[in-house]
């Protein structure tokens, strides 16, 4: 078991022939992960390492019956990308694509809504099952097969996190990111309830960051919801505010969306708060009392 | 990327938002003749930076005297300006709106952003203009209007109407119920069709003579959005930008000034923050947020050592890169390249992650570089810290 993706996950890599999504397409295909078709308009025919490249998502799903769509189209082409793939039945679209702007991400987050479609990101790593599907461009070799979820806004954060429960033994079933911007398709407490329910899942780590008030929604979800151990660290305690810290979605404004406030919310909900990044392996384990 | 006031009215007038009659000015002489022209009963003379609480500055000058005008223009262009939003080196003001008074005989607060929860734009009105919104929201939310946007059919008649009797403008003067639904209007299409961040009206006026006046005016512009927008794009103002910023961003560097000591060049803005708050931990201050992103190369990493550099508070330097796809050999590879280029005067550690990590760190250990190599997060925290001496 693992949640969102697995072994029989058929992917179709929307923007294949680019540089960026031919060499993602690729690793992903070698790290074992299904990927069946490529899209980009006007290519049809041509394959990348083998893998056949459609003109439309339509004209790949109905060939090669994929299911999830990883996209790494431009951002001025993103929306447009998003909705083809809800539209010619894709169930599960992960959107690499940094600097969509959020107008546009308003639009395709209405239309989404109320259809039979998740979106993960955009601006996120993508997902990964340790040693089954490796939808993203995470180096697949710092994970490990085990017990903890991972759920984060940050990309590199992540991996920092996951090279140290991999280190420390514990290891990963399936980690998310869900991305930077102000406004994603899929949040914290969409992901949360997957591995509450996930068999293979023992304890879940959650990363945030500054900005939005997700952690604090998370922190309400939790409180009701979820009898597995969180573990939670939140980026920009130091970032001043007013400022964009790198992500879109990552700004305090109005004195609002500080990593002190998220903190505590998550530690009244009964969340293991780690202060310090480098802690986050440990915390797990404690709270595992291994 | 934030505007004048002066910009953002030029907006509100091309969308059909009622501003005063006004125009940027940036001497004195230009003001007299703008001021026989404006031929106003009252002139307000506004300093243009990019901070609110401006009034309180000392900078907005009103006379009812026309030959006084470029008096104050001149006093005000090249004053600093200290603001609670300018920090206390505070901004030089380079540019004016000289505009027409107005008869003000109701003030009140309106804004539209996204709200992040729902996706959806939602404007935000009041009857407390005028004031700062943030106090009013934590001592009086009652008074404070939310209306969403469904951005599947854009703005309805029914927004309008539920903002406008919300308000009580009915009451207050029912005269202008009518033009301000067209404006709130007009307010969302220019929000969605510039790709703004945020747009802001305090005070939005309703005149003695009942016609709604946007009295001051802020926008922001979505960074993402800017390529569909060359008209947008000239309004920079980079007198209002720190000038390692601009550099940064000529580099492709995500790069925001701090008041620490201790610079930090990592890739990914999580993994960024997370290490400006590692200093923070082991006991000094981060003198920046850099993020080199996906793609560091040896041109990057060594404009992000100029960069660094360049901040006289800069007492030591600590590489954080976690190889995901970057590869750390290619960082090693660059560090070592720059050192050549760049002279490193203070303590430097670097810490490789990920990716060919090993194969990093032996280049840096045989380069002959002066530098400190570490494994692990914390360790290489400390050791950075220990180089430079704590925070004072």
């Amino acid at each position: 078991m693992s949640i969102l993706v697995n072994r029989n996950t058929r992917v179709m890599v929307q923007g294949i022939t680019g540089k960026e999504g031919s060499f993602h397409a690729t690793q992903c295909k070698a790290y074992g992960t299904k990927v069946v078709a490529g899209v980009t308009p006007g290519k049809a025919g041509q394959d990348v390492e083998g893998i056949p490249v459609f003109n439309t998502v339509r004209d790949a799903v109905k060939k090669e019956q994929c299911d999830t769509s990883l996209i790494f189209v431009p951002p001025q082409f993103c929306a447009d990308a998003i909705l083809e793939a809800a539209e010619a039945g894709i169930k599960l679209v992960i959107c690499i694509t940094e600097g969509i702007p959020v107008n546009d991400m308003v639009k395709v987050k209405r239309a989404l809504s109320g259809r039979d479609v998740r979106l993960i990101g955009p601006n996120c790593p993508g997902v990964i099952t340790v040693d089954e599907a490796k939808i993203g461009i995470m180096p697949g070799f710092i994970h490990k097969k085990g017990i903890v979820g991972v759920v984060s806004r940050s990309g590199t954060l992540t991996y920092e996190a996951v090279y140290q429960l991999s280190t420390l033994g514990l290891g990963e079933t399936t980690c998310v990111g869900i991305g930077g911007d102000p406004v994603n398709g899929t949040g914290f407490v969409d992901v949360l309830p997957l591995f509450e329910k996930d068999p293979e899942t023992q304890a879940i780590v959650m990363i945030g960051e500054i900005g939005g008030d997700a952690e604090e929604k998370a922190a309400e979800f939790i409180k009701k919801n979820v009898k597995k151990p969180v573990i939670s660290f939140i980026a920009g305690i130091t970032a001043p505010p007013g400022r964009r810290m790198g992500h879109a979605g990552a700004i305090i404004s109005g004195g609002k969306g500080t990593a002190t406030e998220k903190m505590k919310a998550l530690e009244a909900a009964g969340v293991r708060v780690v202060k310090n990044p480098a802690e986050i392996g440990n915390a797990v384990k404690k709270e595992l009392g291994r | 990327m934030n505007v004048h006031e002066f910009q953002a009215k030029s907006m509100f007038a091309q969308f059909g938002v009622p501003v005063p009659r006004g125009k940027e000015i940036t001497s004195s002489e230009t003001a007299m003749a703008w001021a026989t022209e404006l031929n106003s009963p009252v002139f307000v003379v506004k300093a243009q930076i990019h901070a609110g609480g401006r009034g309180k500055a000392g900078g907005v000058k009103i006379t009812k005297n026309k030959a006084e005008v470029p008096g104050l223009a001149k006093d005000l262009i090249g004053k600093t300006l200290i603001t609670h939003q300018t920090g206390p080196k505070g901004r030089v003001v380079h540019r004016l709106l000289i505009e027409e008074g107005a008869n003000i005989a109701k003030e009140l607060y309106l804004s539209i952003l996204v709200d992040r929860d729902s996706g959806w734009p939602v404007f935000i009105a009041s009857t407390e203009g005028g004031m700062e919104i943030e106090e009013v929201a934590a001592h009086t939310p009652e008074k404070i209007i939310k209306e969403p946007i469904d951005p599947a059919v854009g703005f309805q008649g029914y927004n309008g109407r539920n903002i406008t009797f919300a308000l009580g403008l009915n009451t207050i003067e029912p005269a202008v119920v009518n033009p301000f639904i067209q404006m709130l209007g007009n307010l969302y299409r220019l929000f969605m069709e510039k790709n703004c961040a945020l747009v802001e009206i305090n005070p939005l006026i309703i005149t003695k003579e009942k016609t709604v006046v946007a009295l001051d005016g802020k926008v922001s512009f979505d960074d993402n959005g800017l390529f569909r927008h060359q008209d947008v794009k000239q309004m920079r103002d980079l007198n209002e930008e720190e000038p390692l910023e601009i550099e940064a961003t000529a580099n492709d560097l995500n790069y925001v000034k701090l008041d620490g000591n201790i610079g930090c060049m990592v890739n990914g803005a999580g993994l960024a923050m997370a290490t400006m708050d590692v200093i923070k931990l082991a006991g000094s201050e981060p003198a920046n947020f850099l993020d080199v992103g996906g793609g560091a190369t040896k041109e990057t990493v060594a404009a992000g050592f100029r960069i660094l550099l360049k901040d006289p508070n800069v007492k030591g330097i600590f590489i954080n890169i976690f190889g995901g796809i970057v590869r750390c050999e290619r960082i090693a590879n660059g560090v070592i390249e720059a050192a050549k280029e760049v002279k490193i005067t203070v303590p430097l550690v670097v810490r490789l992650q990920g990716t060919n990590a090993e194969e990093g760190r032996k280049l840096l250990a045989e380069s002959g570089l002066k530098l400190e190599v570490a494994n692990d997060l914390w360790e290489a925290a400390q050791k950075i810290v220990k180089l430079t001496g704590k925070a004072a």
